[in-house]
């Protein structure tokens, strides 16, 4: 029921309250026409009594108490949803900003969806090959993960998950296919530079973007990532896509919760974020998987920059408790000029060990990537002895770490911006520095493996 | 039925006016929806209610109905094998019901009312029965006999049992009591949740319970009834430890609570454990197992009641005379929980945001685990075991609740990232993980594993403290200024690490090691460090000796094999006594050290 009320009594920060309503349920969607018959859209965040708070999603800017208007529309936030919402572009409120004709509407779904039953849930275990040695190779993403990018400022994170959104694909597949690109509170040129990119490679038409830019109101970025999922959601198990979510920046959307917060005068839990931050990025994460018996999936890789390059601060940290795993980016190996600098010996992908392997990628892979950690690590640890005892007091053995590392980091993590390595190359490439390594320092590898694989590189490059 | 009348919504947090006559606890069914949530505050005739689904759409002036009845779980055959949600709600059948996504308000019966299970009674019309009794017994899965019991409170002359099919609703016995009045028993029986069931005696933990994971066992073990806590920032395998002591832990039932974490790991779960076999009986793991699901995508205060959902399921089991093994994971998350209603209740909050009763709570927790003798004839010993997994931001132990975990839990693995990340796996850190078992199971050990084990341990314990230190020393001043006992130290350290501690959870026979099989390789490895201290022989040189190899791949060798590895031992003594003369190495070790003083 849509009910109208010109009662505003208070507004603070995002938020206003409005007495001397009936009826209202808590989430309900409302609109606020503002003096100059601005409309503008907001969610109910608390029923109290015959009072209601607001929460305004662009911002209570130009917003009076005598005039202002709020009407309740008795309905949930809904996004409409048709296969034609491939290629256009959306704000963060999941309205069309391009100037393509309106959406019709095959269904409309609540934004906040609902949780997958655990029972539902297919494990995810379908190799998707991005191309990129640093992730193929050692931290490998299936179909269904939700794997985040875990950036600083200033470091290349949107040149690599546009990178991934170009080359990803599922080997032996020609399955539909989709990006969903959400963007919160990055800036014009870097939404630009994913937009350019995608019409550039073609991939426009596949790609649903919803863009909440720098200087567009900062709590419509609480919307922007639930109509994204929304939007996934349908592609995926309405219509048996599978679907590449890139969610950029989330940083910015929890600082949006916190401001929330505070407005609301909450108890603050760490660094002033709400105590529900985690599950409300749960609520978020969470939407990623595929389900038994149906064909679609939602992989999610969300974007976000720690504050001070900080992994124990809280958003990085709680992300990472409900990501399965984390690519690391390295601003020491970025100094280094390795480029993408991915940092591979804290990074993780948690479900690799299912989506790899024989008639998956190839028999040897598991021993590989552990045989390259372990030699990497290695080699790290012989880099920081030398810069305390000077390399003179390194055993032979550890020279030939160091030099393996030093490769491994110039040769296997750096690669171009369009170089698509395919899975065999990466694995060969993993070879052929190990074969700087004598066999027997191969411990985590099988003999038989040994045998097939070592100084395979080398003999192809004769 | 009585009802009063929405006053508040706040995402979990509803309050409810004319509520006279609730009772803290109690259950209550929010909006004509039917949503289920619990009295947590009252205040005149103002209820808060934290609500167990999504509250999104209700408001102001609907109506909620008191049921009178506290948060309560069924118990009966048929729990075995189920997937639940957090306030015992069947998955599988939701899935059936409503499809792929949970929707609200669904009310299903949490175990299959339609079922018929065999009942064989073991009592007669005429015996006197009173509470904890067993009465009769079901055959739930091949490996769980469900045994009925006469409820908690009862006491009395069976006046009718009967034997065959039935249904978990079906009359099976009827008792009379003293005072004429006449009761129906099902094989169904529901408890509070919040309340533990009574036991006839509380008794300390003497046996251990065997996980198959070397370092817990070895090094730091739990009690059958005894409490553990796994802390450890993300990435460094808390839930895979949890899982794997869920598989090969030593228990006859396994409750796996998985509190507000992620759906694919239930999944995992799931598809693993019908799939593996337990490894005394052969059969599947999941004839053993109820697992309880509140992914960090469900309702927050579902989470909250998780934790109690599944240690009512385990003392139930419990008092039937079984050992049950309950796996937590993450008591964070269920804190995490409580603050966020607490906040909501706008209570005064304590460290972190968390409520002034944290402590209290996560106590009154632990405190349900134990070893008892359970209520009534006839007379037997169960116990619960708690493993909660915590996970504390950034790994900081300083975290409110890993604090009071440890206050109350016995034993304390510490994960650790470092280990982790250099793929130590399980990344335990030995030098700052506890058991304070270790003393109250060593009768049971010298007795049952070897006289000799518990002094194995100390010195391997040692010998990894030692190296510590002696790392510290080789960062300093390099590798060539240690002596060959210190070198020696460091190699038997190494060969503890990497062939004893570490230990790959995929790796079809390493995954589990017996007791036995620990014991052995344990011994072979310090038999290698005594013989070669004996020895005059370049440290070089014991370095590439083949044994080790064989050392190493003790891991390896499959249970039914284990003569092999205890033939080693003497293989280890012959190599070492070929390899080397009878020089006098602590001469020689003296000489060393004089050397190396006058070089500096």
């Amino acid at each position: 029921m849509r009910t109208e009320y010109q009662t505003v009594s208070d507004i603070s920060g995002p938020l206003l309250f409005v007495e001397g309503v009936s009826g209202i349920k808590y989430g309900e969607l409302c609109s606020v026409i503002l003096p100059d018959k601005e409309k503008r859209f907001g969610k109910v965040l608390e029923v109290h009594k015959d009072k209601a708070m607001v929460q305004v999603f662009e911002g209570t800017r130009g917003i009076d108490i005598p005039e202002s208007t709020v009407i309740f529309e008795g309905k949930m936030m809904e996004m409409p949803l048709s296969p034609d919402i491939l290629g256009r572009v959306f704000d963060g409120m999941g309205k069309a900003i391009d100037e393509k004709p309106p959406i019709l509407p095959e269904k409309r779904a609540d934004i906040n969806g609902s949780p997958i039953n655990p029972y539902a849930r297919a494990y995810p275990n379908e190799f998707i090959q991005t191309g990129i040695s640093s992730i193929d190779g050692l931290n490998p993403l299936v179909r269904g993960q939700k794997l985040p990018f875990f950036s600083g400022s200033g470091l290349p994170h949107n040149k690599l998950a546009a990178q991934v959104a170009r080359q990803a694909k599922v080997l032996a597949s020609k399955e539909k296919f989709a990006v969903v690109f959400a963007a919160m509170g990055i800036t014009f040129e870097e939404a630009n530079f994913f937009q350019t990119d995608f019409e550039e490679t073609g991939a426009l038409e596949r790609v649903v973007m919803f863009l909440n830019l720098a200087d567009d109101p900062a709590i419509e970025r609480l919307s922007t990532p639930k109509v994204a999922l929304t939007a996934a959601e349908y592609l995926a198990f309405d219509r048996e896509m599978h679907v590449l979510v890139i969610v950029t920046d989330m940083t910015n959307y929890c600082e949006a919760l916190r401001e929330v917060s505070a407005a609301r005068k909450e108890v603050p839990g760490r660094r002033g974020y709400p105590g529900y931050l985690y599950t409300d990025l749960a609520s978020l994460y969470e939407r990623a998987g595929r389900i038994r018996g149906k064909k679609g999936s939602i992989t999610l890789m969300p974007v976000l920059s720690m504050p001070e390059d900080d992994k124990t601060h809280p958003i990085p940290d709680l992300t990472g408790y409900i990501t399965e795993g984390q690519i690391i980016f390295s601003r020491s190996l970025e100094r280094k000029g390795v480029s993408p600098p991915i940092d591979v010996l804290p990074s993780l992908s948690r479900l690799k060990d299912k989506g790899i392997g024989k008639n998956k990628t190839r028999e040897d892979h598991a021993d590989l990537y552990n045989q390259l950690y372990a030699a990497y690590s290695r080699g790290k640890e012989a880099a920081e002895l030398s810069v305390i005892l000077g390399e003179a007091a390194l055993s032979d053995m550890d020279k030939l770490y160091l030099e393996f590392s030093d490769r491994f980091e110039s040769e296997y993590i750096s690669q171009g911006e369009y170089e698509n390595r395919t899975v065999e190359q990466t694995l060969d490439l993993g070879w052929n520095l190990l074969s700087l390594l004598p066999k027997r320092e191969l411990k985590r590898m099988r003999d038989e493996f040994i045998d097939k694989y070592y100084l395979k590189g080398e003999e192809e490059k004769e | 039925m009585k009802k009063g009348r929405i006053i508040r919504v706040s995402g979990p947090l509803v309050v409810a006016e004319e509520m006279k006559g609730s009772r803290m606890y109690d259950v209550v069914k929010v909006s004509d929806e039917r949503l289920m949530g619990e009295i947590i505050g009252l205040d005149g005739d103002k209820a808060s209610i934290q609500v167990y689904e999504e509250t999104e759409g209700i408001g102001v002036g609907e109506p909620v109905y008191i049921t009178g009845e506290p948060l309560s779980v069924s118990l009966g055959p048929g729990l075995i094998e189920s997937i639940y949600d957090g306030v015992q709600r069947p998955l599988d059948y939701i899935q059936k019901k409503v499809g792929d996504f949970i929707s609200r308000g669904i009310s299903v019966p949490p175990i299959d009312p339609d079922k018929k299970w065999k009942f064989t009674p073991t009592k007669k019309k005429g015996d006197q029965v009173q509470e904890g009794d067993i009465i009769g017994t079901v055959q739930e899965t091949v490996l769980v006999e469900h045994r009925i019991m006469v409820p908690p409170g009862m006491k009395g002359v069976i006046e009718d049992i009967k034997e065959g099919e039935f249904t978990v609703n079906d009359q099976i016995a009827v008792i009379e009591r003293e005072n004429g009045e006449k009761i129906e028993l099902q094989m169904q029986q529901r408890w509070g949740v919040r309340i533990p069931r009574p036991v006839n005696k509380r008794l300390p933990p003497i046996k251990p319970l065997f996980t198959g994971q070397r370092v817990i066992d070895t090094f730091f073990p739990i009690g059958r009834g005894g409490t553990a806590c796994i802390p450890g920032p993300f990435g460094s395998g808390k839930t895979v430890m949890q899982h794997q002591l869920a598989k090969w832990a030593e228990a006859e039932i396994v409750v796996y609570v998985g509190c507000g974490e992620r759906g694919n790991e239930m999944t995992d779960v799931l598809n693993e454990f019908p799939k593996l076999e337990d490894p005394t009986s052969g059969e599947p793991l999941m004839k053993r197992t109820i697992l309880i699901a509140n992914t960090s995508n469900m309702p927050v205060a579902a989470r909250e009641a998780s934790i109690y959902t599944g240690i009512t399921l385990a003392e139930y089991f419990r008092d039937m005379g079984y050992s049950v093994a309950l796996m937590a994971d993450s008591t964070s998350r269920w804190a995490e929980a409580l603050r966020e209603i607490s906040g909501r209740l706008e209570e005064m909050p304590g460290e972190e945001g968390y409520p002034a009763y944290l402590g209290s709570r996560v106590a009154q927790f632990y405190e349900r685990a134990g070893r008892v003798k359970c209520l009534g004839s006839p007379e037997r010993e169960g116990a619960v075991s708690v493993v909660g997994a915590v996970s504390p931001p950034g790994g900081d132990l300083s975290d409110p609740v890993v604090q009071n975990t440890l206050r109350v839990v016995k034993v304390f693995w510490s994960l650790k990232a470092e280990l982790a990340y250099a793929r130590h796996f399980p990344a335990i850190d030995w030098l700052t993980s506890y058991s304070l078992y270790h003393d109250s199971m060593l009768e049971y050990m010298k007795k049952e594993v070897a006289g000799d084990f518990l002094s194995l341990e100390r010195e391997a314990m040692r010998i990894l403290e030692e190296e510590d230190e002696l790392q510290e020393m080789v960062r300093l001043v390099g590798i060539d200024a240690l002596s060959f006992s210190e070198r020696l130290i460091l190699l038997a350290a190494r060969m503890l690490r990497e062939d004893f501690l570490h230990q790959n959870s995929f790796h079809e026979v390493d995954t589990y090691t017996s007791i036995k099989k620990q014991y052995c390789m344990l011994k072979n490895i310090m038999l290698f460090y005594r013989k070669a201290r004996e020895i005059d022989i370049d440290i070089e040189r014991l370095e590439e000796l083949d044994i080790l190899e064989d050392i190493a791949r003790m891991k390896f060798i499959e249970e039914k094999k284990l003569q092999y590895i205890e033939d080693l031992g003497n293989r280890i003594i012959k190599t070492i006594k070929e390899a080397g003369g009878k020089g006098e190495s602590p001469e020689r070790d003296r000489k060393e050290k004089e050397e190396v003083t006058d070089a500096n």
